[in-house]
């Protein structure tokens, strides 16, 4: 042997070096992904909460108030007409004047009312409809700042607070009831006891969730039996011609289509042929339900066609009918795969705001649904109305929806993926 | 390859099967037997008996069609697209391809076990008793427990997974999976059980036992099996078949056609001169 050449163990240790340093940059690529996926979440959580943070928690100002029948003009606490009508503001605004007693003057009077918010008013109504005794009692009850003073609360000690359209007297007279005690930051009920509403402070996300649920739970009732009874028939029963080759294509496509137009083929076809009405859950659960079929149908028969074809065989072996070998071996085996196909299309159909608009989703909808049948909003819609809100608060609140969103997807998919770890069989 | 081609020559198109192919106490008689995998022939007039409680080993080089043909007597080749069967195929005088026959019942009387052990990915339990479910042929749970003890006792498996009846099945060795199976397909008592290369899969001492158990199992069924083994057809068997690109060579004595067999190309194959 030549003693100049090197042996052949030199050249593959020589090449071993190179090799591992080409290992190591490989690795390096994806923990660089995977490190530039994390900022990206990092950033945008951060992002998200500290806006949103805010909208978790509301002030609140102390009021003593004087139910006054008189004041109130009730004469009667048994007529209703009375106590829709009753004079609530008037009864609010005399407890405010009887707080700050040296306000004089009409226009610093006007506002000082507005250092509260409408729905204090409302309270009291609510109080004297549930218990008609406390009629003519003093109440101490803790009332919603408006949105303007929160806000301003809320950034007192920030580099620079937000003032907006407050005067210095107001911000006086927040300072002091903040001193005193007698404004308090307490958890917002409010965001999730109530729907939609132009005032901020008063403004939830209820009708938005509930409208969401309502939504899905049309979206998963339809696609999921349908999707997979599609994907049985078609991998399991359908002959392989050229028409299930063409049917084949088309729901791929339709996996594809942008899914506004799926809204403008559910307002031609649910509302403007089938007559039913606008904004209601139903009929964008039937849009999302379109949307997403394509992709459960694509996943479940990915699902059924990895189910070996052993256990067909074995289970045809002994007799089985076709069905048998669907519902007992090939279904129970498929599930996991076709629940995370419908755990994907269902997280897509939450997130989906487009084909809704189209359907009357984005109306202004005060009232919570209480049915498919009721007008209702998403939580994806509620964040874009907010998101075009003027009013400052609506910011905090903005993001705050977007914070209950998330979580609402995270707690989807984590229910989920424990269902999927049951049913999947680890042997 | 070129042997095979001059072979193919020398059996011609109206090859007649040689020895003994017809027996008088035929469970299964298979008359003019063509199959055909679309526009392409596998089987070439193929006429052959199984006798009651018979084992009958189907031997033959890779691609010969011995395992088309045996999937063919309980219709397991229906599953497969394009498949078609001509010819008269019957069990015990019933048409098996016949428009009247149901093939829920055919296999319940005509079992199969597989190459590669198949079990459900299912306790040994529900392996065992899922035949007897889907064709209800019990009612008590008391009567389900005894049909899974005796199928597990007569495919030798009792001992090894009594204590573990509701273990998975697919945690089990290769061995005891294939025994697995048998004992599944005893358990809705065929009359018929067919075996496609039931040991290709196992090691020798798994194999060995799995041949004890075909032995055994001989005295109360009639055996089809399919082997790449020509050790293990002239162990296990009564009579051999020889096929040769889709056609029946020669039906014999097993002993016979491993020492003396009639036809050249046996012959050819059992000296290893081929296969």
């Amino acid at each position: 042997m030549n003693s100049n050449k090197p042996s052949t163990i030199d050249l593959v240790n020589r090449n071993l070096q190179k090799r591992y340093r080409a290992e190591k940059r490989f690795q390096i690529f994806g923990i660089a992904s995977i490190g530039f996926g994390l900022l990206c979440l990092l950033v945008l959580f951060t992002d998200i909460v500290s806006k949103g943070a805010g909208a978790f928690t509301s002030h609140y100002i102390q009021l003593t108030v004087n139910l006054d029948p008189d004041d109130l003009d009730i004469t009667d606490i048994t007529d209703e007409s009375q106590l829709a009508l009753a004079d609530y503001q008037g009864v609010v605004r005399k407890a405010l004047r009887d707080k700050f007693p040296d306000v004089k003057k009409r226009g610093d009077r006007r506002k000082l009312y507005g250092l509260v918010s409408n729905s204090a008013g409302f309270r009291l109504q609510e109080i004297l409809k549930n218990d008609p005794e406390k009629l003519g009692e003093q109440l101490t009850l803790w009332v919603l700042a408006d949105d303007d003073i929160d806000t301003y609360a809320k950034s007192k000690n920030d580099a620079e607070p937000f003032t907006g359209r407050l005067n210095d007297k107001q911000i006086g007279w927040v300072n002091t009831l903040l001193d005193s005690g007698e404004m308090q930051s307490r958890f917002n009920r409010v965001l999730f006891t109530s729907g939609d509403s132009r005032e901020p402070e008063m403004a939830g996300i209820r009708g938005a969730l509930l409208g969401s649920l309502y939504t899905l739970l049309v979206t998963l009732v339809l696609s999921f039996p349908i999707g997979v009874a599609a994907a049985v028939y078609l991998e399991e029963y359908a002959p392989k011609n050229k028409f299930t080759d063409f049917i084949e294509v088309n729901i791929n496509n339709l996996a594809a289509v942008p899914s506004i137009i799926y809204g403008l083929l559910g307002l031609a076809i649910f509302i403007n042929f089938f007559g039913m009405p606008r904004s209601i859950p139903l009929v964008g659960g039937l849009v999302l339900t379109l949307m997403t079929l394509p992709t459960i149908i694509i996943s479940s028969r990915a699902a059924i066609k990895s189910v070996p074809p052993s256990i067909r065989q074995a289970a045809l072996g002994l007799g089985a009918s076709k069905m048998q070998v669907i519902l007992h071996h090939v279904l129970p085996l498929a599930m996991p795969g076709m629940l995370t196909g419908a755990i994907i299309g269902m997280a897509q159909a939450l997130g989906e705001t487009a084909p809704l608009l189209m359907i009357g989703m984005v109306a202004f909808i005060v009232d919570i649904p209480q049915s498919i049948m009721d007008p209702a909003t998403v939580l994806p819609v509620q964040i874009y109305l907010w998101s075009d809100s003027p009013e400052r608060a609506f910011t905090e609140r903005t993001s705050g929806a977007i914070i209950v969103l998330l979580a609402f997807l995270i707690l989807m998919n984590t229910i989920a993926v424990l269902l999927r770890r049951r049913l999947e069989r680890r042997w | 390859m070129n042997m095979a081609t001059n072979t193919a020559e020398t059996i011609g198109d109206n090859h007649q099967t040689v020895g003994t192919p017809f027996v008088d106490n035929a469970k299964l008689s298979m008359r003019n037997v063509n199959v055909f995998y679309g526009e392409k022939q596998a089987i070439f007039d193929v006429g052959m008996d199984i006798g009651t409680n018979e084992v009958m080993a189907m031997i033959g080089p890779s691609g010969c069609g011995k395992s088309t043909f045996l999937r063919c007597l309980n219709r397991m080749n229906d599953t497969i697209e394009g498949c078609r069967v001509e010819g008269d195929l019957n069990l015990e005088g019933e048409d098996i391809y016949g428009a009247k026959l149901d093939v829920v019942p055919l296999r319940a009387r005509v079992g199969i076990v597989f190459q590669k052990p198949n079990p459900f990915p299912k306790s040994i339990y529900d392996n065992i008793a899922y035949g007897p479910r889907i064709h209800g042929l019990v009612s008590k749970r008391t009567e389900l427990d005894e049909i899974v003890e005796t199928s597990l006792q007569k495919a030798g498996l009792w001992n090894e997974v009594k204590d573990r009846l509701d273990a998975p099945g697919t945690g089990l060795s290769g061995g005891q999976q294939q025994r697995l199976c048998i004992a599944r397909t005893i358990a809705v008592s065929p009359e018929v059980i067919l075996m496609d290369e039931p040991c290709s899969a196992l090691d020798p001492i798994a194999t060995a036992k799995i041949e004890e158990l075909i032995a055994e199992l001989s005295e109360n069924y009639t055996i089809a099996i399919v082997t790449h083994s020509m050790q293990q057809a002239a162990r296990v068997s009564n009579r051999t078949a020889y096929f040769h690109l889709g056609k029946l060579i020669e039906v014999n004595e097993t002993e016979k056609v491993f020492t003396n067999p009639d036809h050249q190309l046996t012959e050819a194959y059992i000296t290893g001169r081929f296969g």
